[in-house]
């Protein structure tokens, strides 16, 4: 028998028992399974130059892809506003699959409902499930203001937003000056990034379209999609506050998906408040930390007169410097001294681990803006970004890599690959090796397949606890990037423990 | 004991007065019909299921592609799953389910793959058909031992008129393999139970129609029809079949091949586990291949020894007398877990809200560890679930179908369970209200929990839940 009441063993341990073992094995006969010596061959030959070839001649399907679709964006930049419901017209299913995914990256509950549309409205258009469903949102969940975005099946059908909504209003669903700001977010164009922007802009139109703008002195600071929201967005108050900046973040989820267990569910916790999002119409800049996730919301912006800095999610020492001279800039504050320490503490502890940095060969896949932090930072450690795959890329992104990466000695030899997936990138890491992988959890299949050792960055990460807690913005943010990849690099040394590198002091 | 239950029942009714008030008056009256306590008797639980959500009310419901890629044909290992429209659904169904196969992965096993034809705005405009005819090309030469390819269909497949069924007809004579074009189109039916019933139609259709399989049956073969090997539940299964005697020549789906779906019509007995998921394809076989299918329940020692006996009366004194041998042979190691968890466990509420069939089949389980299961609801079920549901709960129980997040929480809230089990779109409200929680879709990374292997996992699982140190600490003490 291979359970014990007194060590229970779970499916880990379990099926590793030889009665389970054989239970696998004799299962095969049924299965019809190939024989061992056949699968270990194909599975050499996929990772073949061979290989390798055919799968970058693929025109058509992608495999393991490093994006998601419009709405799941829209949904994070609704719910950092003030007592803000994200609401998606169009299928139920979609909503269910954007809340479970932020309920595996943050740990924390999602808030958003769906119109629930079926066969029916399919037909006749979705306006009734808008009359309803504003009706029954603004009832059972008492929001401040309701933020919509669209499924695909809502935008097939070509569903318009702004007169269903005007009609639900005219119909009594809720009052006529209660904010309902929308995005049109189809999933077959762009991707989560690409619908976090088309929701931004559309809450920023809802408030500022039609008013008249007085040039004030206030900052806005836009965040852009971003898995890290909890740890970095308190990470640049902290840094606004000591500079002393006036500023309104533009969407902030850090509080609603960091809420406490102290006996009480807040549906709603923190977020930019509706009144400053309407008065952020007369700062005088806009500071994107990810531009290619806010590309329209800063056109707009400029539309306005605000002026535009865009930066594409500064990671390291110069991402910082650059972030913290501009924001100096456009605010006319200094920046303090206690910042010029924690820089100097980032250079120290870079300095202290050099040697362990110094050419070593990374491959990277995320988001565009996110990507080119990353590699950034690995250039300014002396590391070589070898591989550096961007599903979901823009040509802006794939102009800004490559200069990136021919400016300094460190980026030769390395390559951007736009719109490819991480089965491109398994070929890449089996035929052109490198020492480590930076990526979301699913890179790990890539690190148990290739055997390249996963430093998990990005979004989303289901298999780790915590660590959006922690920004990856700022000097600090630098300093706990570094730290994530230096302990993989010493991790590998020791699980060698044959290897002649089994130092004791490092 | 009765003035008790009156109370409970009471309390219980005032709570569905006090969720329905919050509701504008249209939506009351139809949510007023999914609400209910039961009474005991009746022969079931007196709500209305499967009928649309109300829009805006944060249904916990996902949809009919949910069903089908998420449910009934993604754990099939040996077929590559498309899933065909844009990029999202994909990605988000993307290895989060737990259905474990072995093999080797992008090999011989492509269960944890999100393959897609990531759709653009020209596949919309002017059709996916000619895309999708290279996505197979492609996907046949990338991975050269699959078996058959399934299409699951994304909303907009529907709408933009593409015809799949063709696709499929012409490619899979090209390339000599099984191709499944599945209509799971999420904006189908009212939830995931019509993607399964899709999904059971295309392999009547698409796999047992075109061929027959010339596999040598057995006396004693058997198929385990609806069970998903969540953190292996459908191993933990199949080792006490062996055990008694049966052969099982298929799973389905959890761990399963296409191969094994084609030798499905010769077994002797169909042992159903998810009765709302597989119900369809167990009758077609009775009707097509005349296979019994028999329900049944490995969740907690009493419900598998009831179980074992009830299959085993399909067969000879042989596996009759390996039924017994295998409740035997057990006994001491329920003994030991009941003992050395029931001291904690005992006298402890649980309130369920799930999808299936776990919303009564867990309910043994947890009386075997002397808990007691005071609210329990479907996301999905049908009438002929609640009626079967009749049988498992108690006067008195509150009754939800298609709950919305606002009715769970205020039930939560006011009734105040030892335990919750539902999803994890609900675990952390739950948490952060200092109520302990076990997400009873995944096993909440845990598992298996079926089989007596499983039950051991199960009792653990309850108690480090419940007993954990963590909620003694939810209040600051100098609140108290």
């Amino acid at each position: 028998m291979a359970q014990n009441a007194e060590r229970v063993l779970d499916h880990n341990e379990l099926f590793r028992q030889p009665e389970y073992q054989s239970l696998m094995e004799g299962k095969k006969l049924f299965e019809e399974a190939r024989p061992v010596a056949e699968v270990k061959r194909v599975e050499d030959w996929t990772k073949s130059w061979e290989y390798r070839e055919i799968n970058f001649k693929r025109e058509a399907v992608t495999i393991n892809p490093a994006k998601a679709c419009q709405p799941l964006g829209a949904v994070l930049c609704a719910a950092g506003f003030e007592g803000t419901m994200p609401y998606v017209h169009g299928s139920q299913g979609c909503v269910a699959y954007f809340r479970s995914h932020f309920n595996r990256h943050f740990k924390e509950p999602c808030s958003a409902v769906s119109d629930s549309m079926t066969e029916d409205a399919a037909v006749f258009g979705g306006m009734n499930n808008i009359i309803e469903g504003l009706a029954n949102t603004y009832s059972l969940y008492k929001p401040k203001m309701i933020a919509i975005s669209t499924t695909c099946m809502a935008e097939v059908i070509g569903d318009d937003l702004d007169s269903f909504v005007k009609n639900a209003k005219g119909k009594g669903s809720i009052p006529e000056d209660f904010p309902v700001p929308f995005a049109h977010t189809p999933s077959f164009v762009g991707s989560h990034v690409t619908g976090y922007d088309n929701m931004l802009k559309g809450i920023l139109t809802h408030f500022w379209e039609g008013k008249e703008r007085q040039a004030g002195t206030k900052i806005n600071i836009a965040g852009g999609f971003d898995g890290y929201c909890v740890g970095n967005n308190r990470e640049l108050k902290r840094i606004l506050g000591l500079m002393d900046v006036d500023y309104t973040l533009l969407s902030d989820p850090a509080d609603v998906f960091d809420t406490p267990t102290d006996g009480e569910f807040r549906m709603y916790h923190g977020g930019t408040r509706l009144a400053d999002t309407a008065e952020a119409l007369n700062a005088k800049a806009i500071v994107s930390l990810q531009a290619i996730s806010t590309a329209k919301s800063l056109e707009y912006a400029a539309s306005k007169g605000q002026e535009v800095v865009a930066l594409n999610c500064p990671i390291g020492v110069t991402g910082t410097d650059v972030f913290l001279m501009e924001l100096a800039r456009v605010s006319g504050k200094s920046i303090p001294d206690e910042l010029e320490l924690e820089r100097g503490r980032l250079v120290d502890a870079i300095a202290d681990s050099q040697a362990y940095l110094h050419g070593r060969k990374f491959a990277l896949f995320g988001d565009p803006d996110m990507t080119l932090g990353l590699a950034s930072f690995l250039l300014e450690l002396g590391a070589e970004p070898t591989h550096v795959v961007c599903t979901n890329a823009t040509k802006d992104w794939t102009e800004k890599m490559e200069s990136l990466l021919a400016a300094s000695p460190f980026g030769k030899g390395c390559k951007a690959y736009p719109g490819k997936d991480l089965w491109h990138l398994r070929s890449l890491l089996a035929t052109e090796p490198v020492e480590f992988l930076i990526g979301s959890t699913y890179g790990k299949f890539l690190e148990r397949d290739t055997g390249t050792p996963l430093i998990r960055i990005g979004f989303p990460i289901f298999d780790r606890h915590h660590h959006h807690r922690f920004p990856i913005w700022g000097y600090q943010g630098g300093l706990n990037v570094l730290v994530k990849i230096l302990d993989k690099i010493f991790d590998v040394l020791d699980n060698d423990p044959k290897g002649t590198s089994f130092d004791a002091v490092r | 004991m009765s003035a008790v239950i009156e109370d409970t029942k009471v309390r219980n009714k005032t709570l569905i007065t006090e969720v329905l008030e919050a509701y504008p008056e249209k939506a009351a009256k139809k949510r007023a019909k999914h609400l209910n306590v039961y009474e005991e008797g009746k022969p079931d639980c007196g709500v209305k299921s499967n009928i649309k959500s109300l829009p805006g009310v944060m249904t916990i419901r996902g949809c009919a592609y949910a069903g089908s890629k998420g449910v009934v044909w993604g754990p099939i290992k040996d077929l590559v799953h498309v899933s065909h429209g844009p990029v999202g659904c994909g990605q988000y169904s993307w290895g989060t389910r737990r259905n474990y196969a072995s093999g080797t992965g992008g090999v011989d096993n492509f269960v944890v793959m999100q393959v897609t034809s990531d759709f653009q705005e020209k596949d919309i405009v002017f059709g996916g058909d000619k895309k999708l005819d290279k996505v197979i090309d492609e996907i046949n030469n990338l991975f050269p031992l699959n078996n058959g390819i399934t299409l699951q269909s994304e909303c907009p497949i529907g709408l933009i008129g593409d015809d799949i069924e063709a696709v499929a007809k012409k490619k899979a004579k090209e390339i000599g393999k099984t191709i499944v074009p599945v209509r799971c189109e999420g904006f189908r039916g009212v939830s995931q139970s019509l993607g399964h019933h899709i999904g059971n139609d295309c392999i009547r259709d698409w796999v047992m129609d075109k061929s027959e399989s010339k596999f040598e049956a057995g006396p004693y073969d058997v198929a385990i029809i609806g069970d998903y090997n969540i953190g292996g539940d459908a191993w933990s299964s199949r080792i006490l079949l062996e055990e008694m005697g049966l052969r099982v020549i298929a799973q389905w789906s959890g761990d399963g091949t296409l191969k094994e779906m084609e030798k499905t019509p010769k077994a002797k007995l169909n042992l159903l586990h998810c009765y709302r998921s597989m119900n369809y394809i167990s009758r077609h076989m009775e009707e097509k291949y005349g296979i019994p299918w028999v329900e049944y329940n490995f969740f907690g020692p009493t419900k598998i020894a009831a179980s074992l006996r009830e299959i085993a009366s399909h067969f000879d004194d042989t596996i009759k007398a390996g039924a017994e041998r295998v409740i035997a042979r057990y006994q001491a190691m329920n003994d030991a877990v009941i003992a050395k968890y029931k001291p904690r466990l005992a006298g402890k509420k649980v309130m369920l809200y799930v999808g299936g069939l776990r919303p009564r089949h867990v309910v043994g389980a947890y009386e075997d560890l002397g808990m007691e299961v005071v609210g329990t609801g479907y996301e999905f079920g049908h009438g002929d679930d609640y009626q079967r549901t009749a049988e498992y709960v108690n006067d008195g129980t509150l009754i939800y179908d298609d709950v919305s997040s606002f009715e769970l929480e205020h039930f939560v809230d006011k009734i105040r369970p030892d335990l919750v089990g539902s999803g994890v779109k609900e675990k952390y409200i739950f948490q952060k209200m200092g109520v302990p929680f076990r997400q009873m879709h995944s096993w909440d990374y845990s598992g298996p929990y079926h089989g007596y292997d499983g039950f051991a996992i199960f009792a653990r699982d309850m108690d480090m839940a419940i007993n954990s140190p963590v909620w003694g600490m939810t209040k600051a003490p100098w609140k108290k």
